[in-house]
């Protein structure tokens, strides 16, 4: 399987260790991804809710641009995913507005849970995996962006998704029954006005810890960011940890969860390098 | 609020006009609420999201335009998700925004914009969003010096901050979409 891909600005900076993790799954699940040449940022939340035009000509270039390579585009960053999605929709439903005629039908794209859960490629996961995540309790998080609007994502099971549900379960894990899925961490207003951040992430974290969860799981590298970054403001000691969806599995290919992974995050994720190491190994080695 | 007067008699047709060119049917309101209910924001609210739906309705374009609400609001799209009569409430946010800010009406929570205008400022430079640059321009246009200075240490600490932007080669594209490339149709 062959794919455009477009990391989008935050798997160039804070989220650089999402951008490794989904280039290592995708090399290891046979999935070649082609980087869109020369892509810009999407514009994320800013550029929609103060300009109409900016918010739509800047996703809409990248589109044009994965439009002459022809594969499907796979998108990680939820924002990124839901500002191409809304290219996308004006491109289909107005094209004249834009100007620009003729954008292939036939390309879809394509958010990294919706692709890592479908049948055959989780099938492959659990063929390919080293070692099971056995008894670790995991808070899927998928925040806003990546299934609102489902006009504009075209998402399905917006208010009930599973797809981080059927990633975990992949590598052997447990995902926790809890009540702040789909809930909004405020990512877009967190530099400006932290102290609701911190309330809302407040709100999430307790939930996710009521429901016994060890850590939580998202694909969206601004919940990642934020979750993590203002549980430090709130104190106390019992943080959890956000993991993306492919570190895990990442870690479940090689069977280790190297030191340089676990520094990155902004609060102790030791709990996955525990669980690793009481794991049971899922091939015999052949020597 | 309790001395403002609003009626749909002295409602601003031209803003009516302009939500229904952008496909928002605010007179589909029923008021039940589950906008307010599921809105993550509401508690900082000084409007709640069914206020602004139903002041829309009646044109109350002003008082829109002067409430923090349309910048608290998080574009989180729970709000049009859930309405049951369709109603494109985040659109009608990122329509009154963008007024409020063609219009030059002071906003009611400037860091917010503020954030917004350094954020897009990045882009249209580089064309692809450089942190180090807009905390740094944000910094100095807000106010905001001490603010998550740990933070951003932590984070520069952990190599999760580049001080190097990231410019790409069709910056003259973006400049064009930011010089308003297609503003003859604008609505």
């Amino acid at each position: 399987m062959k794919l455009s891909y477009y990391p989008g600005c935050s798997l160039h900076g804070t989220a650089l260790d999402y951008d490794h993790s989904v280039k290592e799954v995708c090399a290891a699940l046979g999935i070649e991804l082609v980087e869109i040449p020369d892509w810009n940022c999407c514009g994320a939340s800013s550029a929609h809710m103060t300009n109409h035009e900016i918010g739509i000509r800047l996703p809409m270039r990248n589109l044009l641009l994965a439009a002459e390579l022809g594969h499907d585009v796979l998108v990680p960053c939820a924002a990124c995913f839901q500002r191409l999605k809304a290219a996308e929709r004006s491109l289909r439903e107005e094209p004249e507005y834009w100007d620009i005629q003729g954008y292939p039908e036939n390309i879809h794209i394509v958010h990294i849970s919706s692709l890592l859960s479908e049948d055959g490629v989780l099938d492959k996961i659990r063929e390919k995996i080293q070692v099971r995540f056995e008894g670790l309790k995991l808070a899927c998080y998928y925040g806003c962006l990546s299934l609102r609007h489902p006009k504009t994502t075209e998402v399905i099971n917006y208010e009930q998704p599973r797809t981080l549900e059927a990633i975990v379960t992949s590598v052997g894990a447990q995902p926790v029954s809890w009540s702040h899925r789909t809930e909004c961490c405020s990512g877009s207003l967190t530099m400006a006005r932290p102290d609701i951040a911190r309330t809302l992430v407040a709100d999430i974290v307790e939930a996710a810890k009521r429901a016994g969860a060890d850590g939580m799981v998202t694909d969206c590298p601004m919940c990642q960011a934020n979750v993590e970054s203002r549980q430090l403001d709130l104190g106390g000691e019992d943080y959890l940890p956000v993991f993306f969806g492919t570190e895990l599995i990442s870690a479940a290919l090689s069977a280790q969860y190297p030191a340089k992974q676990k520094k990155l995050h902004l609060v102790d994720a030791s709990v996955l390098d525990d669980v690793l190491r009481s794991a049971p190994q899922c091939r015999e080695e052949t020597v | 609020m309790s001395n403002t007067q609003i009626s749909p008699q002295q409602g601003n047709k031209k803003f009516l006009l302009k939500l229904e060119e952008r496909g928002v049917d605010v007179q589909a309101c029923y008021q039940c609420g589950r906008c307010s209910a599921g809105c993550p924001i509401t508690e900082f609210f000084d409007l709640t999201t069914m206020e602004v739906v139903r002041l829309a309705a009646y044109g109350m374009e002003e008082m829109l335009l002067d409430s923090k609400a349309i910048w608290l609001c998080a574009a989180c799209e729970t709000c049009a998700t859930r309405c049951p009569n369709d109603i494109e409430i985040a659109v009608l946010m990122d329509v009154l925004r963008e007024l409020a800010l063609r219009k030059g009406v002071t906003p009611a929570e400037p860091r917010i914009p503020t954030f917004h205008q350094c954020f897009l400022g990045s882009i249209e430079h580089w064309g692809r969003a450089f942190e180090v640059g807009l905390i740094a321009g944000y910094k100095m246009r807000s106010g905001d010096f001490t603010g998550d200075m740990k933070l951003g240490m932590k984070m520069f600490s952990k190599g999760k901050l580049s001080l190097k932007p990231h410019p790409i080669k069709g910056k003259a594209e973006i400049k064009q979409i930011f010089s308003g490339k297609g503003k003859e149709y604008e609505r």
